[in-house]
């Protein structure tokens, strides 16, 4: 469908990002409403999302403070959960390396996991474009999900009440990025590194921090690269 | 309550922290030639590290206090075989989506 219906970098970042909307915004608002009832100014609450844009890190964050956590263990374990923006970032950079490094530093600031995700499936289904072509497209994924993220954030801040538990919208997380991991399973190799990875991840929740996280995805990158190298040796990848 | 100026400077290190993650390998490395198995592995940190995120929550969804649900697990299957088989994000979502409702509906 895609190579019949040709669009622009712009276009297409922000129609693949779309999508995310349905994510972001519950999330967010999800997380004004638990940050004003942690006790939370409105500019505290929107301060925090503009600052750090990251869901899981924020609430972790959040939860600590809020149980009087020691302030040093508290951010530990939202760095610790963000490790794997480090593992985008290097994903990212045989992409986006060569661009200026006012480019580098703003898509460092803006590198979240829907940003990343559609711009790394966007980079190996287009590999013809120019360095320009993926910057472009990498800030339009953007343009959907960052002021939303802001925006929502406002919104359950002001509104200061939980959304009905029956819109289960807790699961639109799980349900975007499976929706968007699928169509990247191109190879075995990228099947069993997804595998071990959620195998390894749910074996590995006990681990303290959230390390689980980044010990399940290195396992899984191990897969793919080995798997990878096997079936080249035998002539059958891509 | 949390203690303030606490919040503001567990705020204001998470901000920095966060930006550090993510700019170092893009801002540091920059077009440097990465070695090929580097390469090699980085090509799967999307297919690794997200699934390993979601993985979790769609076994032990914390709507149901960590519980595995029908209705939930169903979901996902049905977003991921969509996915599968027509390689459409919103399709994928969409089914996922109905299939959530209607059996929340049904099973709930």
């Amino acid at each position: 469908m895609r190579a019949t219906t040709p669009k622009t970098p712009l276009q297409q970042g922000i129609r693949d990002a779309a999508p995310f909307i349905l994510v972001v915004s519950p999330f967010a608002l999800v997380f004004g409403v638990v940050a004003t009832e942690a006790g939370l100014s409105i500019a505290e609450t929107l301060l925090f999302s503009v600052a750090v844009i990251a869901g899981a890190a924020q609430f972790t964050t959040l939860q600590l403070l809020n149980e009087n956590a020691p302030a040093v263990i508290a951010l530990l374990s939202g760095l610790a959960v963000n490790l794997r923006m480090a593992m985008y970032s290097a994903s990212l950079t045989p992409h986006l390396g060569a661009a200026p490094l006012w480019q580098r530093a703003l898509v460092a600031y803006l590198t979240v996991d829907q940003s990343y995700a559609c711009s790394v499936a966007a980079f190996e289904r287009n590999p013809g474009w120019s360095l320009k072509q993926r910057i472009t497209y990498f800030f339009s994924a953007c343009i959907p999900v960052v002021p939303m993220w802001y925006l929502m954030t406002l919104v359950g801040a002001l509104i200061g009440e939980s959304v009905p538990e029956s819109f289960a919208l807790d699961f639109a997380v799980p349900i975007t990025f499976l929706a968007i991991i699928a169509p990247m399973m191109r190879t075995p190799a990228h099947l069993a590194a997804a595998l071990i990875a959620s195998l390894a991840a749910l074996c590995l929740t006990w681990v303290p921090f959230n390390l689980g996280l980044i010990i399940a995805a290195s396992l899984g990158m191990i897969t793919g690269a080995q798997a990878e190298l096997m079936l080249t040796k035998r002539g059958l990848f891509k | 309550m949390i203690d303030r100026p606490e919040l503001w400077y567990v705020i204001a290190a998470l901000a920095l922290g966060s930006f550090l993650l993510r700019f170092t390998f893009l801002g540091l490395v920059g077009d440097r030639p990465l070695p090929e198995w580097l390469l090699r592995h980085l090509r799967y940190t999307a297919v690794a590290v997200l699934p390993a995120l979601i993985a979790p929550m769609i076994i032990w969804p914390a709507a149901t206090g960590g519980s595995f649900d029908l209705p939930r697990g169903l979901a996902a299957f049905v977003t991921l075989a969509a996915g599968l088989w027509f390689r459409n994000i919103l399709i994928s979502i969409t089914a996922g989506a109905a299939t959530l409702y209607l059996a929340l509906y049904l099973l709930g």
